[in-house]
């Protein structure tokens, strides 16, 4: 078994009113310092072989992100 | 002259777009997402709802859905397609529409009675409106934020797709204020609000969606004729 990770993040131009909301939650836990808060998506692909990243930028590019508001990143995870 | 709904798991107005198509004096037919066949029908309208739970994205598994991969073919080859709500998401998922639908701004689920004004009614879903027209229908959305870049909304503009805007107040933040837009034939709308919900005295805020019903029916009898 392969892990491949992929973090699906929104664009950074693309309005992210939940990132915003737990921003403006965090003086209530008594922080101060935060700037900015984004919310993205972590998706962890198990392959039954070697980790394939072709296919998993397919996958990625098709279904799990989309490109018209969402980056992706993708990584293989070592066991 | 029929007209298909389309469920899928989740859909939930598929019973009112059919009841409005058939108010409007259409024979419906029911559409099942795992089924290609379209069943002959002259115009497909996918529903609003929570299709797949909404699960990944608003639309992004109902895409994959094997009634869509004919709905794609027959749309490129002219066949009207309305997607209302969770259908307007699916289109754009699909690549029929461009931009996306994201969370709402204020991050509230939205559920009102809106009223929008028609910029645009050129195209086979609106023929029945005229410009500048406003209309009285319900939104109920927590992702009907239309997004997309300043290239793409300034091409819609400039080729009269952007449909409606909302007018007394934007429910979701949608980028200028736009409610529904079409594709660049005229056949593909895809649109927030609820025009089925607004077909009868009894149960809507008004008369005001029927037009988009009674517009394609007139439009496929004019192919046909």
């Amino acid at each position: 078994m392969a892990r491949v990770v992929v973090d699906v993040m929104l664009k950074p131009e693309i309005l992210d009113p939940q990132g915003q909301a737990v921003a403006n939650a965090l003086p209530r836990l008594g922080v101060s310092d935060v700037a900015s808060v984004r919310i993205g998506r972590r998706v962890e692909i198990e392959f039954e072989g070697e980790a394939d990243l072709e296919r998993a930028r397919e996958i990625a590019d098709k279904l799990l992100a989309n490109p018209v508001i969402e980056d992706f990143q993708i990584k293989v995870e070592e066991a | 002259m029929k007209i298909g709904v389309v469920t899928f798991p989740g859909s939930l107005d598929d019973g009112d777009a059919a009841r409005a198509a058939r108010i409007a004096g259409a024979e419906t037919v029911r559409l099942w997402h795992a089924d290609p066949d379209l069943h002959g029908v002259d115009a497909v309208v996918l529903p609003g709802g929570f299709s797949y739970g909404d699960y990944l994205r608003c639309g992004a598994i109902a895409r994959f859905a094997p009634v869509m991969d004919s709905i794609k073919a027959a749309a490129g080859a002219g066949l009207p397609v309305l997607g209302i709500c969770n259908g307007f998401q699916i289109l754009c998922e699909a690549h029929l529409l461009p931009g996306a639908l994201t969370r709402n701004q204020h991050l509230h689920f939205r559920n009102r009675d809106q009223w929008l004004r028609f910029t645009s009614v050129e195209g086979v879903w609106t023929g029945d409106y005229s410009e500048g027209q406003e209309i009285l229908i319900p939104v109920k959305n927590g992702e009907g934020c239309y997004v997309a870049d300043d290239k793409t909304l300034d091409e819609l503009e400039a080729n009269g797709q952007i449909v409606a805007r909302y007018h007394n107040g934007n429910p979701n933040g949608s980028m200028r204020d736009i409610a529904a837009i079409r594709n660049e034939a005229g056949n593909v709308l895809g649109i927030m609000p609820h025009p089925e919900h607004a077909v009868e005295d009894l149960t809507g805020p008004s008369l005001d969606g029927l037009g988009f019903f009674t517009s394609v029916i007139k439009h496929i009898a004019g192919v046909k004729a």
